[in-house]
């Protein structure tokens, strides 16, 4: 998606400031901009149904005990899959793991990134070499076809192992982000004092550097986030989830396999493929709205600005 | 040249690499997944079960090191053993080569050009209706995951307008000869998976050429080729999208790799029989011989379009030649 997004955010560091300060103007930032609050709303509301679906699912998702593969009705709004089990049912339980999934492997491949990226750049020499070739190498290999390869070496080892392989391809880009940007802030005099001061390496990069960092970090989350859930549903809608667990991946694998579209019963396939779209669509347009907020030339102004603060 | 030979040192790093992966994978991973796999194959051509074993390391009682070798020798002469229904892997993938080929390349081509110009003209026109409407409206579309947009279409014009056919990539009953009708038939086969493809990818292009453009638009040598009365078209076109395009060129391989793997997803959602469809039959079979020379093929296409981006580069940026 966006492969230049580094080049186009500008270094936002023009001192050391606080994690507590940076949160604050964060918060205040997003209720600001219309996108993000549209795409916080969606999350809040995706995450209410994945921790009470029984406040809104009619039937237990599992139970095979409807006609099978009906269309849409009033008893089953979304119609009954090829074992007679409610689509509607299955779609609101299938929100939870669906977002554990999402939640995980972001959190996961940015701390990766964060760890590789800053290392990297504050390091340097033969550490930095290394590690920036290791981030080449997995931003080349192309992430599906090796997710495959390793799914179908394990396949019906359940959650934990497709949240383990889409770690293991997921952070390489991030850490690039991450780089550069601690790479434009590596000289700059905050630090220097701190080094002055004889401050740790690992406090150095913890209290100063990352805070600065903030922002690019929360939205290397959200660009992770954006990625895998379409990738987690993409292996799941090969077949190359857990089969017995029920997401909107898996649900659109059995669609796909018994011909929900042909057959009439389309919301069956549609309707997962929607709520993937819907949750990718949220963190996306927060992302979307942290570049405008991080970088205030890319604002949808109508005057043209003299010139861009970058 | 240092650029471009540092480039080509990144893509010998990055083959040896994933040849190498894939000679782990199997040797690493839980289970006897390889093992159960191989047992499959009793009594077929010795050569072909020998380059199997050799990949998976089964039933090979040799050194580790001869074995990565010989290893890395079947894989650079193409002898990548048979797959479970015991035809040559490389037959196989050249049967489905061409279709992913034309696939992928034609689309990837439409959506990088149609991007770029949109993102150039939407920068240009900055808050007018195309970079308003049209550009956020397909940038949304990038984050939809490709098999939704593919369904949406493939439900919309294929099964309730019934403009085009719903699978395959060519009619049952016909055979592919170079008559006007068959032609016919291959481009409507091939327009849904061409179209979800084009339409997913095409946003991030124009996402990310019109964030260039709003800055190389704000340069100093901008405002002089305004000075100078330079036509706008040249101003936009040499000036500020030449420079803008640059990152983009740089984009490109990780953009071709999501690009390829929508292109499995999009084949498997048509049924289209390109490499893509090979992968997930190759799931379901448990083909591992397959798959394994399939990831290859994936990432030796992206490393030579990495480097033909690079060349790219060279030509278009002069800094890049002596740097």
């Amino acid at each position: 998606m966006n492969a230049q997004a580094e080049l186009s955010r500008p270094g936002t560091a023009p001192g050391a400031r606080s994690f507590n300060d940076a949160g604050v103007r964060l918060g205040k930032a997003i209720l600001r901009n219309r996108k993000a609050t549209i795409g916080l709303a969606l999350l809040l509301l995706i995450t209410f149904v994945a921790l009470f679906p029984g406040l809104i699912a009619p039937y237990d998702p599992h139970a095979a005990m409807f006609d099978q593969q009906i269309g849409p009705s009033s008893g089953h709004l979304l119609g009954t899959t090829q074992v007679g089990q409610d689509v509607f049912s299955q779609l609101i339980y299938g929100t939870r793991l669906t977002l554990i999934i999402t939640v995980v492997v972001g959190a996961i491949t940015t701390i990766v990134a964060v760890l590789i990226g800053v290392t990297a750049a504050y390091v340097g020499g033969l550490a930095d070499g290394t590690l920036s070739l290791l981030t080449d190498i997995f931003l080349i290999v192309p992430t599906l076809p090796l997710l495959i390869v390793l799914s179908t070496y394990l396949e019906g080892s359940g959650t934990v192992a497709i949240i383990a392989v889409l770690c293991l391809t997921g952070w390489a880009f991030g850490a690039r982000q991450l780089r550069s940007q601690a790479l434009s802030i590596r000289n700059k005099d905050f630090l220097e004092a701190a080094r002055v001061r004889g401050e740790r390496r690992f406090y150095i990069i913890v209290v100063e550097i990352l805070p600065n960092m903030l922002s690019l970090v929360v939205a290397n989350f959200l660009g992770s986030a954006v990625y895998t859930v379409a990738t987690a549903a993409g292996l799941q809608f090969l077949g190359l989830g857990n089969s017995g667990e029920i997401t909107w991946g898996t649900m659109l694998h059995f669609a796909q396999q018994n011909g929900a579209l042909e057959s009439g019963n389309i919301f069956w396939a549609l309707a997962p493929g929607a709520a993937v779209a819907l949750l990718g669509t949220s963190f996306a347009l927060l992302n979307y709205a942290f570049d405008e907020i991080t970088n205030p030339a890319l604002r949808p102004a109508r005057r043209r600005r003299g010139k861009s603060p970058a | 040249m240092r650029f471009v030979v540092r480039r080509m040192g990144l893509f010998l790093v990055t083959l040896w690499a994933a040849l190498t992966i894939n000679f782990l994978i199997p040797r690493l991973m839980p289970g006897n997944e390889a093992t159960a796999v191989l047992a499959q194959f009793k009594g077929v051509n010795p050569a072909a079960l020998h380059a199997l074993q050799v990949e998976f390391g089964v039933g090979i009682d040799q050194n580790p090191i001869l074995t990565y070798l010989q290893y890395m020798g079947n894989c650079l002469t193409g002898q990548f053993g048979l797959t479970a229904a015991r035809v040559p892997v490389m037959t196989v993938i050249m049967q489905g080569l061409p279709w992913t080929l034309g696939l992928v390349g034609l689309t990837t081509v439409i959506a990088f050009v149609a991007g770029t110009v949109l993102g150039m003209i939407s920068a240009w026109w900055r808050g007018g209706s195309l970079d308003s409407l049209l550009s956020p409206f397909l940038f949304i579309l990038t984050t939809f995951p490709v098999f939704f947009i593919g369904l949406i279409l493939l439900y919309v014009f294929g099964v309730a307008f019934s403009w085009f056919p719903l699978s395959s990539n060519y009619s049952i009953g016909t055979s592919p000869s170079f008559t006007l009708e068959f032609v016919w038939d291959v481009i409507s086969h091939a327009t849904l998976p061409a179209l979800t493809l084009v339409v997913t990818t095409a946003g991030g292009w124009i996402y990310t050429m019109r964030n260039n453009m709003v800055t190389t638009l704000s340069e100093d040598y901008v405002r002089m080729a305004r000075a100078k009365g330079l036509p706008s078209w040249r101003i936009m076109v040499d000036y500020s999208a030449r420079n803008a395009i640059l990152p983009n060129l740089t984009g490109f391989a990780m953009q071709l790799g999501f690009v390829l793997g929508g292109s499995i997803l999009v084949e498997y959602t048509f049924s289209y029989p390109g490499l893509g469809y090979l992968f997930f039959t190759g799931t379901t079979n448990h083909d591992l011989p397959l798959q394994g020379a399939l990831f290859l093929f994936y990432t030796l296409a992206v490393l030579v379009c990495v480097l033909i981006a690079d060349f790219a580069t060279a030509v278009l940026d002069p800094r890049t030649r002596d740097a």
